[in-house]
């Protein structure tokens, strides 16, 4: 088993892993902005800070076999899948070690062994994707699921109606969860879309709904759970919409000064990963010393990660003109 | 001997969904009308009955969410085969062909491949108006990642359907609407490989490079000229067939293009430029195109017959280059209307 399919099933077994995987995505984002200053990071990025209990809950439900499409913020969802550190951190740098070998960046994060499509820089892109990999499951009669995962802003673009409505029609195997983190871009939820339970619009396709509550994996694992077994029994899809709260800005640029005042503080009260420190030391399964040491360790891995990327090559000028069309005696004949 | 069977070009289309569908059962077709209608250009006939509503499926009025739901399916594992039904339609579904299909082998460093077809009927001539009559190459001609390709008669519309769907690429077919109609007999062995321009007629003048239902045309025009034109079925837009385009040019020292798209952008700018780039010194006049104009596709019976390139009107150009030396001008500038 490669190492990063160990990661996946370290989440998939155990509770402090799943633990530890959302300390170390917030420690990775913590790193973003520093690297940008230091030149090491150019373009943009979008960070998922506030958003680690869904995508390390989502990741701990699904197999390997199963197919993830993200979005742009996708960084979390990459690393609690189980790519390494170094293959995403690497990526966005534009480094060889890079999981696009550098020609990506921090938007196209990708890794067909742990099921993740390449991550769209397009609102709703993956959507009508992840769908067309429930109709293959489909058709060929295996019980593996599809699962897109979007924010609230691409349930006022086609491609969320076309999707839902077409994999709801031919009953695929497929989960739909809105990460709703309140902001889409720079705007507020509200004054973009009329309705505030987004999920409510799978009535429009006679799609089964609900909300969870994005900031506690146990939450997220349960409704996620729910959904899937749905799709592996032929039972079709389901759009779920997660409760999150951005904690940065949409990305690099944006310093997020809209937000109204106290907002932030409120949803931090409520931030994902003291909500499962409190849960652990409760069932007695961490105490406040181990807590300590665990983010201790992974600031330490997680400079090593950035060292290690530092030190990785710049991809040569051939590796521009790779990978563009299949080589010709790749093709079936 | 080669066996041919007379038959239609629409039915070619089906004979080669159909044997691949037979060959291979991972090809599957969905589309609007597909299944249940049988295509509403008659272009699936049969295939529901025999294939099943697992491979061959309608599909809502929504080109993004399908086209999509093609380009996962194909990653996958699958190789379907979706129908645009006018090429215009394709419009709302670009950024599924464009941005997300063309990318995923790049953005998966080489892991992944999109093996899927999409066929677009396409073209002028039937009074369908101008938001149903474009041919619109230039839409998916200029993204590294697509395949490009557009049959002239029956035989090319089943060995290049086939290919398609046999290419490991995303492949954009696109169908004349005008040809689906017309006889013509297909030998179901030929293969027909993507990249491979038609020479249909050997000449040593003048070399005539066309596409689609403007083959045809041309192949009127050269024999009313009387002139020794070498024809080529370009076939293939992209990637289009360097050495055979080339090899003629330099034999013969004169390029002219026959396209149906407008003037401005059309595939035929990129042959000659680079016929005028490679071979300049070998030119024995300047390459030049025969192009529609910088118009929409006019609806009137009488404005659409005149918009498209005639036999009279190419003739006209073969000869007047060949006897002068200049490019001609076209048939709006003689008239004094641009």
């Amino acid at each position: 088993m490669s190492a990063e399919l160990e990661r996946r099933r370290a989440v998939q077994e155990d509770a402090i892993a799943q633990y530890e995987r959302m300390i170390e995505i917030r420690e990775f984002e913590g790193q973003i902005n520093g690297l940008f200053a230091s030149g090491s990071i150019r373009g943009t990025t979008h960070l998922c800070l506030g958003q680690e209990a869904l995508a390390v809950g989502l990741a701990s439900v699904l197999r390997p076999t199963d197919i993830v499409s993200a979005t742009y913020r996708g960084h979390g969802i990459a690393l609690a899948l189980g790519l390494s550190p170094e293959s995403v951190l690497g990526e966005i740098m534009g480094k060889t070690i890079g999981c696009c070998g550098g020609v990506g960046g921090s938007m196209h994060l990708s890794n067909m062994e742990l099921g993740l499509l390449p991550t769209s820089a397009i609102i709703g892109g993956g959507m009508p994707i992840a769908a067309g990999a429930a109709l293959s499951f489909q058709v060929r009669k295996t019980d593996d699921v599809a699962v897109a995962v979007f924010g609230d802003g691409a349930t006022n673009i086609g491609a969320f109606h076309e999707t839902l409505n077409l994999a709801a029609i031919w009953n695929l195997p497929v989960v739909f969860i809105c990460d709703n983190n309140v902001y889409g871009e720079y705007s507020r939820i509200n004054t973009t879309t009329p309705l505030e339970d987004l999920h409510m619009r799978a009535d429009s396709y006679k799609m089964p709904h609900f909300a969870l509550d994005g900031m506690d994996i146990a939450q997220v694992q349960k409704g996620v759970t729910e959904a899937v077994i749905r799709a592996r029994s032929n039972g079709g899809p389901t759009l779920i919409e997660a409760k999150t709260y951005r904690f940065a800005g949409h990305s690099r640029a944006d310093q997020a000064l809209y937000r109204p005042e106290g907002e932030l503080e409120k949803w931090e009260k409520r931030d994902p990963i003291k909500l499962t420190e409190e849960a652990l030391i409760a069932s007695g399964a961490l105490n406040p010393q181990r807590i300590i040491e665990i983010k201790s360790e992974m600031k330490t891995t997680i400079e090593k990660v950035v060292a290690t990327c530092q030190d990785s090559p710049e991809p040569n000028l051939a590796s521009m003109f790779q990978n563009i069309f299949t080589p010709a005696n790749v093709g079936r004949s | 001997m080669a066996i041919t069977t007379p038959m239609r070009f629409r039915q070619a289309i089906v004979q080669a969904l159909a044997d691949e569908m037979r060959a291979d059962s991972t090809v599957m077709l969905f589309g609007e009308d597909v299944a249940q209608a049988e295509g509403p250009f008659k272009t699936s006939e049969g295939l529901l009955t025999e294939f099943g509503p697992l491979r061959i499926r309608d599909t809502p009025i929504s080109e993004m969410g399908f086209t999509g739901a093609a380009v996962g399916a194909a990653i996958m594992g699958m190789r379907p085969v979706i129908e645009i039904m006018f090429m215009e339609f394709l419009g709302v579904a670009l950024d599924q062909l464009v941005t997300e299909a063309a990318k995923m082998r790049y953005l998966s460093n080489g892991k992944l491949s999109v093996p899927m077809v999409v066929r677009a009927s396409v073209g002028s001539g039937l009074g369908f108006g101008c938001q149903h009559s474009q041919t619109l190459e230039n839409w998916v001609a200029a993204t590294p990642g697509l395949k490009v390709v557009c049959p002239s008669d029956a035989q090319s519309a089943y060995s290049l359907t086939r290919s398609a769907i046999q290419d490991p690429d995303p492949v954009i077919v696109l169908e004349p609407r005008i040809l689906y109609a017309e006889r013509g007999d297909v030998d179901t062995s030929l293969v027909l490989p993507i990249g491979k321009a038609r020479v249909l007629r050997k000449g040593n003048e003048i070399t005539v490079v066309s596409l689609g239902q403007m083959v045809n045309v041309a192949r009127r025009a050269i024999e009313t000229s009387a002139l020794d034109v070498e024809l080529i079925d370009l076939a293939t837009v992209v990637p289009w067939d360097r050495e055979t385009v080339l090899t003629s040019v330099k034999k013969t020292g004169r390029l002219i293009v026959v396209e149906e798209a407008p003037q401005s952008g059309g595939w035929g700018s990129e042959i000659v430029a680079a016929a005028t780039s490679e071979l300049f010194c070998q030119l024995k006049g300047a390459p030049f195109r025969i192009t529609t104009p910088d118009v929409p596709v006019p609806y009137s019976g009488v404005l659409e017959a005149r918009f498209v390139p005639t036999a009279d009107d190419i003739a006209r150009q073969l000869i007047e280059s060949l006897k002068t030396g200049t490019t001609p001008k076209s048939w709006w500038e003689l008239e004094g209307l641009k």
